[in-house]
């Protein structure tokens, strides 16, 4: 590899700017976690299967191991790190998992709430096969998936008591908690 | 699970990425959403020198719907397509097909060009595309050509796509008013690719008798199989289930689908006749609904 195979990228990244120099094949989950340190958001199969790494970039959920690094130039992208608040109170959705117990091992956690907090955006008031649709994208190995369905349908009602937000910052409508992020 | 290294274009417009096309020829790979070509590059299956990233030209992300065809750009998103109302309304079984490719995840990205220039016979568009009668428009940078599903489909995983061309539109004839469509398949997990997949489309006449119908079979062979021999039997009759069971239980004697480690041919061939009497049924069914 020659240096100048080295491209220059930036991107948002729950709201902070970052910028990086990287080569063309390297994967957005790889520039998260290697570059940027944001280790939250895991990586499993590395070829689209397992829906571990899923992160929302651009408004959607997608399997960050799925996009090169490149290719989110200029894109804003949401990881698990963005959900809970800068003051570690838990988003409706960690709070639901973890009073579910929609968690083991917690492997693909981050990748089920991402998937999770896309699609409760998407429908708001889902019922249980809908729910199992949405996280059909996401394999775990511990759970049987009950708790993360029960999980998910707890953080539905949080988050419908939680409607006080009406925060404009597009690229954040998914962190319905009523704080605000600096973009 | 890291792709070998490769040199990066991403181009803004049409021109600029066939002009590359021409420059790099064999050793370029058009990469449009990725979502096939990227695991194949993590696994190495696929290790192009130069990779043209078209995942950029907005000139070729639209829906457009005239009188008479609904004209969708290579580079649409599956999300877009499957959110389209107005898609939704004119060519429902587009939508539902939607819904079964792949997951949410992958529908974020993948696009209708690469899906349909992959060929994946077990895939859902090649087979809607071929059922509905769509052609398939490309582009070098001398001409443009359009061809039909026939034309362009040849086996697995391969079309008559030329290295120097890229796919810039599919074109979907509107269907007539009293027609119904169905799609359905069998995965052994939900988003999985399809062991078999049917589609099917019917036109009723006024009397609510099959004016016209089609049964497109995925996962049975190296392309898209479309099966007139049955369908032209229920011409001019009553699409009761009786009927389509009783065409069906034919289409044994027409394909003859590969065994693989997934099913045997045997087993294939049951599902086809399952899922053909289920989506043709369905789909007359709602044909009835549709004309009221």
């Amino acid at each position: 590899m020659t240096q100048s195979n080295l491209k220059n990228i930036a991107l948002t990244v729950n709201g902070k700017e970052y910028t990086a120099s990287v080569e063309p094949r390297m994967l957005l989950s790889d520039v998260l976690r290697d570059e940027l340190g944001l280790t939250g958001t895991h990586v499993g199969c590395e070829h689209g299967i397992c829906g571990a790494c899923t992160v929302i970039m651009d408004g959607r959920p997608v399997r960050s191991c799925l996009v090169y690094g490149v290719q989110a130039d200029q894109a804003k992208v949401q990881t698990v790190e963005g959900l809970a608040d800068p003051d570690g109170g838990l988003h409706p959705l960690q709070e639901a998992f973890w009073e579910k117990h929609g968690l083991q091992c917690g492997f693909c956690t981050p990748g089920m709430l991402m998937s999770a907090c896309h699609f409760l955006e998407q429908n708001p008031n889902p019922n249980r096969e809908e729910i199992r649709e949405g996280i059909s994208g996401n394999l775990c190995r511990c759970t049987g998936y009950q708790n993360i369905v029960d999980a998910v349908e707890l953080a539905a009602e949080l988050l419908s008591k939680n409607k006080k937000c009406d925060d404009e910052s597009s690229d954040l409508q998914v962190v319905q908690t009523g704080r605000k992020v600096n973009v | 699970m890291k792709p070998a290294v490769f040199d990066y274009y991403s181009p803004s417009g049409l021109e600029e990425a066939l002009s590359l096309l021409d420059e790099f020829g064999y050793d370029a790979k058009i990469m449009s959403g990725g979502q096939s070509l990227i695991p194949m590059m993590n696994m190495r299956l696929a290790r192009p020198k130069v990779v043209i990233d078209i995942s950029k030209i907005d000139e070729l992300n639209f829906i457009n719907i005239t009188d008479s065809v609904i004209q969708i750009g290579g580079l649409t998103r599956h999300f877009q397509v499957e959110e389209s109302k107005e898609i939704g309304e004119i060519c429902p079984l587009l939508t539902e097909g939607m819904k079964l490719i792949g997951h949410s995840q992958i529908r974020s990205r993948g696009t209708i060009g690469g899906s349909v220039v992959h060929a994946d016979p077990t895939a859902e568009l090649p087979v809607m595309l071929s059922t509905l009668g769509a052609t398939i428009t490309l582009a070098s940078s001398e001409e443009y050509r359009t061809l039909t599903t026939d034309e362009f489909f040849m086996t697995y995983l391969t079309t008559t796509i030329e290295t120097n061309e890229i796919l810039v539109s599919i074109e979907i004839p509107i269907p007539p008013a009293n027609t119904g469509f169905a799609i359905d398949e069998f995965t052994l997990r939900k988003g999985d690719f399809a062991i078999v997949l049917a589609a099917a489309s019917v036109t009723l006449d006024d009397e609510g008798r099959v004016k016209s119908a089609t049964l497109g079979l995925g996962g049975v062979d190296g392309v898209p199989v479309i099966l007139d021999e049955i369908t032209e039997e229920l011409i001019g009759h009553f699409p009761d289930s009786d009927t389509i069971s009783e065409c069906c239980n034919r289409i044994g004697d027409l394909v003859d689908p590969e065994p693989d480690i997934h099913a045997s041919g045997e087993y294939r061939k049951d599902l086809c006749i399952t899922y053909a009497k289920r989506v043709l049924e369905r789909a007359a069914e709602k044909a009835a609904n549709r004309k009221g």
